[in-house]
């Protein structure tokens, strides 16, 4: 951005400082440590300068938000013109249980809902299969038909409220249970809004709640991403997300990039099942972590969405703007919690979504102080979303675009984090894609190696963990209150199933299925018989099994 | 003859795939010298149980973040003594409740590991409640 010559002055300048200015006070007071590093483990330099950011150039790097390459933000106005959702993660017990919540968290003043699923739903599994014992309902809502579905959403009127679903093996199936309900509101497909998960890359990285091998995963959500294009137009078929990656533990690059890896991958499945990028891109979202590095997250977010411009732009010829641009949900690092002391959660969490917002977030989710416990309580649910209230009313960080723009340190290392990731899609491109890279462990590896790395630095105490590796108490002073779900659920889970299944027409169960079965061998799209599926109440497991029939189940590769 | 390895197997019972706690653990202990076997995801407690057996482990630590703790360890010890691994020491890792950890102790756990446990402090603990006296490995 500098000249040669005032790029030569502010060198001279600069080595003068440190000769006359910053060395005697080195010599009189050393620094506390040798190297200081991010969370990430990646090395910061003691001052930054406009030397640090002279290779780039305002309007081709940094620019005006809401116009390319979007480094300052989606829209031009950001938070001044609308602050990001509030959207917290519920899920618990039956469907009755987490209904009564998501009221609750509406009155609290959330804006949208977001639903947590149990992981015998997250495996497409039903309430009474065996597997499931001792799952049902606990980290998460227990969906096996769409009864429980019906009864998930009661007196919530889709049409005026986005949802957002944590579902990904099984998301054309939960996606289309969420349909017929609309449906069975009145409401208008063309008018709902929300977004289903539905991202299987990162469950073969990090999450692990796969069931289907890699390339009928993909076939299931480029058919989902085709027919909201044609059917349900303002719903979100897919947020890509980083957030599991970096709770696996990975660095925040490692989460940026092997994110943005996957939304390529997406990409490329679309257009070449014939879709027109321009047609779906505008619809694609990301979700990310915050973890506690205040400065490396905005770099982060600031570089997601710089990179991403770039490559739908250059990579796919996108040209309309929205196909551009990376709007992302943002929830703060339950990784980052401890259960020692875990009031110092609140804190924890208030840095983290100061960061998300700083970085730009249209939407967030901050978790609760108890939850390296147990799953939040109601009022432990209710402070975290207090806590985004408190920064949106009373911290006046939102009162202007992107106001960390131009620092040194934050364009530093924005750029840093844009040249790691063009690094990892280099490699993951020389090895034939991300799903081969999967196939040959290489994100799991990397990850896993970052996960032993940071551990190691908290034993050697180089990372401060406060309550757990420094200012620890030998006692706990306040017990904090658990939300306990009980093995009643189950019960009551496996009850409604069988009555569900003694008065549904079960020839048309059946039926539809089989029909399922036969459109999954050929290559038409499955959502409209999985619709049809949903319509005769067949349950989740059994529409799984019978694309497990069809596509088999996937193995994790040994390494 | 002479002193065996403190052989382990760290296992993830459930349908929970968070492995990065497990996979961490076995390194640590792996670095500080033991014997590790990890049986990978979705593991039944008859599958744990049975491979405790077969690869003659002295511990056996679950991984749990899912909340099925109350139901999938009981299972497992009640297994580890149906087969008569008496000898064998079972360490919990995960998220788990204040309560449960009595709960949990009072079945035979050996000790229960909550997040933001350092790995130094498994590592000892391990050796600790491992003591094989010099040569009585077959």
């Amino acid at each position: 951005m500098a000249t040669k010559e005032a790029t030569s002055h502010l060198e001279e300048a600069l080595n003068r400082w440190e000769q006359q200015t910053l060395q005697p006070t080195l010599a009189r007071l050393p620094e506390r440590a040798a190297e200081f590093t991010t969370t990430s483990l990646r090395p910061i330099k003691r001052l930054y300068t406009p030397l640090d950011i002279q290779h780039l150039d305002f309007e081709r790097d940094i620019g005006f938000p809401g116009e390319y390459p979007f480094t300052r933000g989606i829209h031009p106005t950001m938070y001044r013109g609308k602050l990001w959702t509030v959207r917290q993660f519920a899920g618990f017990g039956t469907a009755f249980d987490t209904n009564k919540r998501f009221k609750y968290l509406l009155e609290q003043g959330q804006t949208g809902l977001s639903v947590a699923f149990d992981l015998p739903t997250l495996m497409g599994l039903d309430s009474d299969h065996p597997l499931s014992e001792g799952e049902v309902g606990k980290c998460g809502v227990a969906i096996s038909s769409l009864e429980d579905m019906e009864v998930l959403f009661e007196g919530i009127p889709l049409e005026e409220v986005t949802t957002s679903m944590t579902i990904n093996a099984p998301a054309a199936v939960i996606f289309a249970m969420y349909l017929v309900v609309a449906e069975k509101q009145g409401a208008d497909w063309k008018k709902i809004s929300g977004t289903i998960q539905n991202d299987i890359l990162k469950e073969y990285i990090a999450q692990k709640e796969w069931i289907y091998p890699p390339e009928p995963s993909m076939r299931l959500i480029v058919d989902t991403i085709a027919f909201c294009t044609q059917e349900v137009p303002r719903w979100h078929p897919i947020s890509i997300s980083g957030y599991h990656i970096r709770e696996a533990g990975a660095t925040a690059l490692q989460e940026l990039a092997f994110t943005l890896r996957n939304g390529i991958e997406y990409v490329e499945w679309c257009v070449r099942a014939g879709l027109d990028v321009d047609a779906f891109a505008p619809r694609l979202s990301f979700f990310f972590n915050c973890h506690n590095d205040f400065f490396e997250e905005i770099a982060k977010f600031r570089a997601a969405r710089k990179v991403w411009a770039r490559v739908m732009r250059e990579r796919f010829g996108a040209r309309d703007p929205r196909s551009w641009m990376c709007r992302f949900h943002t929830q703060t690092a339950g990784c980052s919690l401890t259960a020692q002391q875990p009031y110092n959660n609140i804190v924890r969490t208030t840095i983290q979504a100061l960061a998300a917002v700083l970085g730009g977030t249209q939407s967030l989710h901050t978790n609760a102080l108890d939850e390296a416990l147990a799953l939040p309580t109601e009022f432990a649910a209710m402070l975290a979303v207090r806590t985004q209230q408190i920064i949106a009313h009373e911290s006046g960080v939102v009162n202007t675009v992107d106001p960390l723009g131009g620092s040194y340190f934050v364009e530093a290392l924005t750029s840093e984090m844009e040249r790691g990731c063009y690094e990892y899609f280099e490699k993951i491109d020389a090895m034939g894609g991300m799903i081969a890279a999967i196939e040959r462990g290489f994100p799991q590896k990397e990850i896993q190696e970052a996960a032993y790395r940071y551990q190691q630095a908290v034993d050697r105490r180089e990372k401060i963990i406060v309550g757990v590796n420094e200012y620890v108490l030998e006692k706990e002073p306040i017990e904090v209150p658990i939300l306990y779900i009980d093995e009643s659920v189950a019960e009551i889970q496996r009850e409604r199933l069988r009555r569900l299944r003694a008065r549904r027409d079960n020839a048309r169960v059946q039926r539809t299925l089989e029909a399922l079965k036969e459109a999954a061998r050929g290559t038409e799209n499955t959502m409209p018989y999985i619709l049809e599926c949903v319509r005769a109440y067949a349950t989740l497991g059994e529409i799984c099994d019978a694309l497990k029939e069809v596509f088999g189940e996937y193995q994790e590769p040994p390494f | 003859m002479g002193e065996r390895k403190i052989r382990v197997l760290i296992a993830k019972p459930g349908l929970d795939g968070h492995d990065r706690g497990a996979k961490v653990v076995a390194r640590a202990l792996r670095d500080a010298g033991m014997e590790v076997i990890y049986t990978g995801l979705r593991q039944t407690p008859e599958q744990i149980v049975t491979a405790a057996l077969q690869e003659d482990v002295d511990v056996i630590g679950l991984s749990i973040l899912s909340g099925a703790h109350m139901t999938l360890v009981p299972r497992v010890m009640e297994l580890v003594r149906e087969k008569g691994l008496t000898d064998v020491v079972v360490f919990v890792g995960g998220i788990i409740p204040q309560e449960d950890i009595p709960k949990l102790k009072a079945l035979g756990v050996a000790e229960v590991f909550l997040p933001g446990t350092l790995l130094e402090q498994i590592v000892q603990a391990v050796r600790q409640i491992v003591k094989r006296p010099l040569g009585t490995s077959e």
